[in-house]
C-alpha cells in the first residue's frame, strides 16, 4: 500500500481497486465465514453487504481522522473499539426499523466486528491516508465484498432453492446440498477458480495466493 | 522421457533402470475388468436400467475428465481409465432407479471437483466416486434411497420398491428380514448371490468376490485393508449388533449386506487415497471397519462404508507419516 502515498492516485482507482484487484473474498481471501454462512438467499447477502459497506466507511473515516492521535503500541485495540461503536449503531439501527431481516441475519450483523476485511483496511489504508482517500477505499472494499456476497448467494439461491429474492425461477428439483454449508465452500472455491482462470486467460495474472481467515 | 526414447545414444539417467510393465493405464483396465462379473448380475437383476445409469456415469466421468483438462491446458488422459474407473465405480454405486441428471451431475462433482480440482490423478485427498456418490446422497435423499426389486428379468419393468436389508434390519430388526426371506439358511444363500434390493453393483457378493480374487492373485490390492476392514466390522457388529444383548449379533448379515465388500476391495484398496505403508492400511482398514460399523448401529443412515472411507481418507496421510518403516541405518528422528 505504499505506494498509494508516494504515487498520486485517483480516487476511481482505489474505488476499483478495493473491487476487483483486491476483492476481499476472491482475491485476498478473508472474511470467507461470512460469505458460506449468510449467502444462502440472495436478500441475506445483500444486507449483511449494504451493513458491511456502512461500518467500513465509517470505520475508515473515523481512523482516518483520529489516525495523528492513535498511539502505534495500541492501534488494534484502538481501531477494534472504534469499529464495535459502529458496528453496534448497525446493529441497534437494524434492531429497530428492520425487525424481520434482523431476525435471520442479526448474529451475523454483531459478528461484522470481528471480520478480517474491516480491520485490514483500517491497519492497511486508513491509518496512513487521509479521510477522503480513505472513505474511499472502504467504499470500494466493502462494494466489492457487496459484490461478491451478492454473487456467491445468487448462485446458491438459484441452485439451491430454485428462487431468486423469493420469486421462483427454475422449476425442477433444487439441489439441496447448496443451501447446506458444504455448498457455499463449493461454489466460493469455484468462483475462486472461475475469476483466477478469467484473470490468468485475459489478463495475464498470477491467481489469487490467499491467507486465509475469518 | 523423449531422449530415452532415441536409440544409439549413450543416456545417463536415475535408477530404476529396470521397470514393471505396469502401468496406470493397465492398472485401471484391470480394475475395470474384474468389476465386471459383479456389474453383470446387477444387469441381471436390475435389468437395462443399470446399463443406462452406469453408461451415463462413465460418459459424464470421460465428458469432465476432458474438458478440465482442456480448460486448464493439462495433458489429456482421458485413455488411461482411471476416469472411466471412477464413472464405473460411481455407476454401481448407484441405485437402477435415478433419473438420468444424478448420474451426470455426481459424476461431474467426482471427476472434476474431487480428482481435477485437486491436481488430477494422484493428488486427489478423497475417492472420486465416493464423493460423487456422497454429493448425490445429500442432493437427493429421495431418490438415492429409492431401491428396485431384483427382477431378473427384462420384460415388464413394472419400478416394484422395496427396502434394503440393513433398511429393514435397522427400522424392524432381524426377525423381520428372515420372515421376508424366509429362513437364515435362504437369506444367507439371496445376499451372497445377490437377489436384493440395493445400488446395482453392490448386490451380488459372488461375483465381487471373484473380481476381488482376480486383483489379489495380480497383486494389484492386498489383503491387508479388505482383511482388516471386513474382520472389524464383523467382530464389532457381532458383539454390539443384537437386540438381546452382547455377542448376539448377526456379523454374516453385516458383511453380505450394504455396500461393504464393494467398498472393502475396490473402493477402500484406491492406490491414491489409503496409506500405502502395510501397518499403515491395517490402521486404515479397522478404522474403515469401526466407522463402518458406528454408523450401521448407531446413526442415521443405514448404511456408513461410503462416509466411513471419505473419512479415513482424511487420515491417509497422517497414517503413512507415524506409521512408515525408519530406512536402515538411519537414526530415529528426534521429537520435535
Amino acid at each position: 500500500m505504499e505506494h498509494l502515498q508516494e504515487e498520486k492516485v485517483s480516487y476511481l482507482q482505489v474505488l476499483k481497486n478495493g473491487i476487483f484487484k483486491e476483492n476481499v473474498i476472491f482475491r485476498l481471501v478473508i472474511s470467507l465465514c461470512p460469505s458460506i454462512a449468510v449467502t444462502n438467499s440472495v436478500r441475506n447477502g445483500f444486507l449483511l453487504g449494504i451493513a458491511v459497506v456502512f461500518v467500513q466507511v465509517m470505520v475508515n473515516a473515523t481512523v482516518a481522522v483520529l489516525r495523528r492521535f492513535i498511539h502505534p503500541r495500541i492501534r488494534i485495540p484502538i481501531f477494534m473499539l472504534i469499529i464495535s461503536g459502529w458496528v453496534t449503531i448497525v446493529d441497534m439501527l437494524m434492531a429497530a426499523y428492520a425487525r424481520a431481516a434482523y431476525k435471520e441475519i442479526g448474529l451475523y450483523i454483531q459478528i461484522i466486528v470481528a471480520f478480517a476485511s474491516i480491520l485490514a483496511r483500517a491497519e492497511m489504508f486508513a491509518s496512513k491516508n487521509k479521510v477522503l482517500p480513505s472513505i474511499f477505499d472502504g467504499l470500494g472494499s466493502s462494494l466489492g465484498f457487496l459484490a461478491a456476497l451478492v454473487t456467491i448467494s445468487f448462485f446458491r439461491e438459484l441452485l439451491g432453492k430454485g428462487t431468486l429474492l423469493g420469486m421462483p425461477i427454475v422449476h425442477a428439483k433444487p439441489l439441496l446440498i447448496m443451501v447446506m454449508p458444504t455448498g457455499g465452500f463449493l461454489v466460493v472455491g469455484l468462483l475462486m477458480g472461475f475469476f483466477n482462470w478469467i484473470d490468468m486467460r485475459f489478463y495475464g495474472g498470477k491467481g489469487a495466493g490467499g491467507a486465509g481467515g475469518h | 522421457m523423449a531422449v530415452a526414447k532415441k536409440e544409439h545414444q549413450l543416456i545417463v539417467s536415475v535408477s530404476p533402470h529396470i521397470r514393471s510393465e505396469e502401468t496406470v493405464s493397465r492398472i485401471m483396465w484391470t480394475v475395470s475388468l474384474s468389476l465386471l462379473p459383479a456389474f453383470a448380475m446387477g444387469v441381471y437383476y436390475f435389468g437395462p436400467k443399470a446399463v443406462y445409469v452406469t453408461a451415463l456415469c462413465i460418459i459424464g466421468s470421460l465428458f469432465s475428465e476432458w474438458i478440465v483438462e482442456k480448460m486448464a491446458g493439462k495433458e489429456l488422459t482421458i485413455r488411461d481409465g482411471s476416469a472411466f474407473l471412477t464413472g464405473l465405480l460411481l455407476g454401481m454405486n448407484m441405485p437402477a432407479s435415478v433419473p438420468f441428471y444424478i448420474p451426470l451431475v455426481s459424476s461431474f462433482v467426482a471427476v472434476a471437483i474431487t480428482k481435477q480440482l485437486f491436481g488430477g490423478i494422484g493428488y486427489n485427498i478423497f475417492n472420486p466416486a465416493l464423493v460423487g456418490r456422497a454429493f448425490a446422497l445429500i442432493t437427493w435423499p429421495r431418490a438415492m434411497t429409492t431401491w428396485l426389486t431384483p427382477t431378473a428379468s427384462f420384460i415388464g419393468m413394472d419400478a416394484k420398491t422395496t427396502a434394503t436389508p440393513l433398511g429393514i434390519l435397522k427400522e424392524e430388526g432381524m426377525h423381520k428380514l428372515i420372515e421376508i426371506f424366509g429362513d437364515k439358511m435362504t437369506l444367507y444363500t439371496k445376499l451372497l448371490i445377490g437377489h436384493r434390493a440395493g445400488s446395482l453393483g453392490e448386490t451380488s457378493v459372488i461375483a465381487l468376490l471373484i473380481g476381488a480374487a482376480f486383483l489379489i492373485y495380480k497383486r494389484y490390492i492386498t489383503w491387508h485393508i479388505p482383511i482388516s476392514f471386513l474382520a472389524t466390522v464383523a467382530v464389532i457388529t457381532w458383539i454390539f449388533g443384537g437386540k438381546e444383548g452382547l455377542f448376539t449379533g448377526d456379523p454374516i448379515v453385516h458383511l453380505l449386506s450394504g455396500g461393504l465388500i464393494l467398498g472393502a476391495f475396490f473402493m477402500a484398496t484406491d492406490y491414491v487415497t489409503c496409506p500405502s505403508v502395510r501397518k499403515g492400511q491395517i490402521v486404515f482398514g479397522i478404522g474403515c471397519g469401526f466407522l463402518t460399523a458406528l454408523i450401521r448401529l448407531k446413526a442415521g443412515y443405514p448404511e456408513g462404508v461410503m462416509f466411513a472411507i471419505l473419512l479415513m481418507n482424511c487420515f491417509s496421510p497422517l497414517i503413512d507419516r507415524n506409521l512408515k518403516s525408519r530406512v536402515f541405518g538411519a537414526r530415529k528422528e528426534a521429537k520435535k
